[in-house]
């Protein structure tokens, strides 16, 4: 064992020029973004403003950029594989199948560990405090925390196209093949290190937001007078602190088979793969709702507010979104129908998932009866959300299709599963953090995002969604497998050429998007929001300014109704009662949190490596650094003194 | 749910602060005592899915020896009583906390250690004899879901014994106050959890091994 463990200078990316292409554009991006910080003199205030802060908006914000950042990544591999499979017809395309392989792993990995996770991460650290009238979360020091450890994660993916190699086992790195006979090397691992480090910041996340919408909502509001945006919140939040713990064993079993040599999943002395597959799934199923469920919150929130109504059927929302939680509970093992359970056992897991299309259902038809006879208003994330609504019932549909045993021995590990998984993400999730986006942008930064751009982008991605993945459809049909390098049949060529010009329409919908934020910022001044109350907007989110205050609200607000907003504006002669505290507490900025996400990344790199000194140091790096704060007499609280409310405001604002 | 007036308020660091750093701090001691709740939710969660996988995998010894009749109960039973009684001496310490006698405390949290250190030490010649025995993780799956099963709840152990001797410094350096105090409260927590775990190991891993 050497003092670098297994790195040298043969992990450089040589063995395919794309590899190295991709690299270099990484590497280049990284130090003209350094090269433009140092030459603009903002290193101070980016320290100061953002990587130290602990304010639940501005750490929302960071997670939307790094969802951005890891979007546009995950979706040039999806380029990169759409272009491969539409050339490979009896010829090796241009990708070597190792560098093939890595990009789909890449690209699983990615979009729902550093991009979904990371977006809707974003969207509830913003929205929910703001939505349950508090000045922050509950625990705002672990909330930064946990931005950084997904960051951490993130980084490592990122790294991996630089220095060694990704993993080439796909985003579930199946053992056997990602065991160390079949796959040596550094790429499972990357993977393992990178979900593990990511996973911790999730688990907290959900602890962190649980805490907050149970002990921090506003007088007067009740469970059943939270929007349902927060609903959705607190049951995506019971999930992760409920389905996290079984990545992390998976994981960290995988691990210890990779670095320690035990024999979890192995193939021979007494390892079990299928136990993998269990313990995998019973955080991936549940993982599937994490990601739509907050999706769900935010499409009840525009319907409601474009429809001009409070939303249809609000108790019966709440009450399908938790039974989607429980539900999502029971149906893991539909992810593995063909692995060797036996009829009854697939019986009971195939009608389990069947149900879960019940309370979904009943979302839809609430959903569409807010918006009969409301008076609509069609702006962007409307369009996100109806264009949502028909596609997502389709993605239903052949999920109630693949649900059923026989049918799935059939389909499974086609490209029509791949259609059908990405027919649920993209309308349901993705359009979802879209129209989240779109909606809460103007409380975020204080205006508006540009309609023609946004709208552009909305047809652009749908039309995109469409012509991309329904080819996918009929490829599964004719028996094409998922993650083909190449193949001999002819036949599929004409449809995966259609795929691939699809997936030019979502480049040019990503492009669209990329103009509507430059025209917006361009345009700030006129379309400022200078109410906070832009869309005319039912929760309490709307009642504080926008961009709101370090600390939310002056005065935190008595709640008497649903939709407490809507409420005060319709009740005749409802005066708010005056005054409010002129001392504020709020917690205090720190830079230990990177510093913590910083040294989780180190650990990371050096187990990947085996560079074990290095990951002893870390963790102890990491000890040390908590253990201070434990010894600090320092309340760990700002004070703010709201003597003369508007010259306080100018000192923040200026600051 | 424990409520804050039931702390002393006596330490040094506070005497500085305002009304409403007080009670903010004390609105956080609820949050975090919650939090943890949770967080020990979440970690139950990992040691049940590492019982199902010692559920799933003891009888997988492949070429390996046969993993339960390898096991000492007797030794078990010496660890079984050793974090148990360190489990009621905590409780003494805790007690002792909240009735603020910081002398007393310390002399519990420190006897609570040396249990705890105790049984570590058990477990670690447990784990050394296995392995001269050539019955170490890496031969078989059902040693592997053995040690990792057990040797979890021994990271655990080392994590509280870590964070004990942290809070031991914290009380000689600070003294007794609503955040430390809370603290120490949460790591008795964290112990008296490790001990329900144990429980779990003590009966479907020694007992269940015994019977083999």
């Amino acid at each position: 064992m050497t003092f670098l463990g297994r790195l040298g200078i043969d992990s450089l990316p040589f063995y395919s020029p794309v590899a190295f292409a991709g690299a270099a554009t990484e590497v280049l991006a990284a130090l003209m973004i350094l090269a433009l910080v140092t030459w603009k003199g903002w290193w101070k205030p980016l320290f100061r403003d953002w990587i130290a802060t602990v304010d639940h908006k501005k750490i929302g914000i960071m997670y939307l950029f790094l969802a951005g950042v890891m979007l546009l990544r995950g979706f040039a591999d999806a380029m990169l594989m759409r272009l491969q499979q539409a050339m490979a017809l009896n010829s090796d395309g241009y990708l070597p199948p190792e560098h093939f392989n890595q990009i789909f792993s890449a690209h699983g990995t990615i979009m729902i560990f550093f991009m979904a996770m990371p977006f809707l991460t974003g969207l509830i650290n913003i929205v929910v405090p703001l939505q349950i009238g508090a000045r922050d979360v509950a625990f705002p020091f672990l909330n930064a925390v946990s931005f950084w450890l997904t960051g951490a994660g993130a980084a490592l993916v990122l790294l991996s196209l630089v220095i060694g190699k990704f993993s080439t086992a796909g985003w579930t790195a199946y053992p056997p093949f990602s065991e160390n006979s079949f796959t040596p090397g550094p790429g499972v691992d990357y993977w393992i290190w990178a979900v593990l480090v990511a996973g911790a910041g999730s688990t907290m996340t959900g602890i962190n937001v649980l805490v907050t919408i149970l002990m921090r909502r506003a007088p007067g509001m009740s469970l059943m007078r939270m929007p349902l945006f927060t609903w959705t919140a607190l049951v995506t939040s019971i999930l992760m602190v409920f389905a996290f713990p079984a990545l992390t064993t998976s994981s960290a079993m995988l691990a210890l088979d990779r670095t320690l040599g035990f024999h979890f999943f192995t193939n021979g002395d007494g390892g079990n793969m299928m136990n993998y597959a269990n313990l995998f799934w019973i955080w991936g199923h549940p993982e599937v709702y994490i990601l739509i469920l907050p999706a769900f919150g935010i499409y009840s929130e525009v319907v409601a507010t474009f429809s001009d109504k409070r939303l249809f059927g609000y108790t019966s929302l709440v009450f399908a979104t938790a039974v989607i939680g429980v539900l999502s509970f029971t149906v893991w093992l539909h992810h593995f129908f063909t692995m060797g359970a036996s009829a009854n056992v697939n019986a009971v897991f195939g009608i389990a998932t069947m149900i879960i299309a019940v309370p979904t259902g009943v979302k839809v038809f609430d959903w569409l009866f807010t918006m009969y006879r409301g008076s609509i208003r069609l702006t962007t994330p409307m369009y996100w959300t109806i264009g949502f609504m028909v596609t997502f019932v389709i993605g239903g549909a052949t999920g109630v299709l693949l649900a059923i045993p026989p049918v799935d021995f059939l389909m499974h590990n086609s490209v029509f599963l791949v259609a059908h998984f990405h027919n649920m993400l993209i309308p349901g999730a993705l359009f979802g953090f879209f129209a989240g986006f779109s909606y809460w942008f103007p409380k975020a930064f204080g205006y508006r995002l540009d309609e023609t751009w946004g709208k552009r982008a909305f047809w652009a991605w749908i039309t995109g969604f469409y012509i991309a993945f329904m080819p996918l459809y009929a490829l599964g049909f004719m028996g094409m497998p998922r993650r083909m390098e190449h193949y001999d049949v002819a036949g599929w060529q004409p449809l995966l050429i259609t795929a691939a010009i699809g997936a030019v329409f979502i480049l040019a919908g990503i492009a669209c998007q990329i103009v509507q934020l430059y025209v917006s910022w361009k345009n700030r001044e006129s379309l400022c929001d200078t109410t906070g109350d832009p869309w005319d907007g039912r929760t309490l989110e709307w009642m504080t300014s926008s961009p709101p205050k370090p600390w939310n609200f002056d005065r935190i607000p008595t709640v008497h109704s649903l939709d407490e907003f809507a409420w005060r504006k319709e009740t005749a002669g409802f005066v708010d009662e005056p005054g409010a505290p002129d001392v504020i507490a709020l917690p205090k900025d720190s830079l230990l949190p990177m510093a913590i996400g910083a040294s989780a990344f180190i650990f990371g790199f050096a187990m990947i490596w085996h560079i074990w000194w290095l990951a002893i140091m870390a963790l102890l790096t990491i000890l040390a650094m908590l253990t201070a704060t434990g010894f600090t007499r320092d309340s760990g609280l700002r004070i703010i003194r709201i003597e003369n409310r508007d010259a306080a405001r100018a000192e923040v604002a200026s600051s | 749910m424990t409520t804050t007036s039931s702390y002393p308020d006596r330490g040094s660091r506070g005497s500085g602060w305002t009304a409403v750093e007080k009670e903010e701090l004390e609105r956080a001691v609820r949050e975090r005592q919650a939090g943890f709740w949770l967080y020990l939710l979440s970690d139950a969660l990992i040691f049940a899915l590492l019982f199902a996988t010692w559920a799933v995998m003891a009888d997988r010894i492949a070429t390996g020896p046969d993993t339960r009749s390898l096991l000492d109960l007797n030794k078990a039973f010496v660890e079984t009583m050793l974090l148990l009684s360190s489990s009621f001496t905590f409780g003494l310490a805790t007690l002792e906390l909240r009735a603020d006698r910081v002398r007393n405390c310390l002399l519990w949290m420190a006897v609570t250690f040396l249990l705890g250190a105790a049984f570590l030490g058990f477990e670690l010649t447990e784990f050394m004899g296995l392995i001269d025995q050539g019955a170490g993780p890496d031969v078989s799956g059902s040693l592997s879901s053995f040690f990792t099963l057990v040797g979890t709840h021994g990271l655990h152990v080392t994590a509280g014994l870590v964070w004990l001797a942290v809070s031991f410094i914290q009380l000689l350096v600070i003294g007794n106050d609503i955040q430390l105090c809370a603290r120490i409260e949460r790591l008795g927590m964290f112990w008296h959890f490790l001990d329900i775990v144990w429980i779990g190991i003590f009966t479907f891993v020694y007992l269940w091994g015994a019977a083999a």
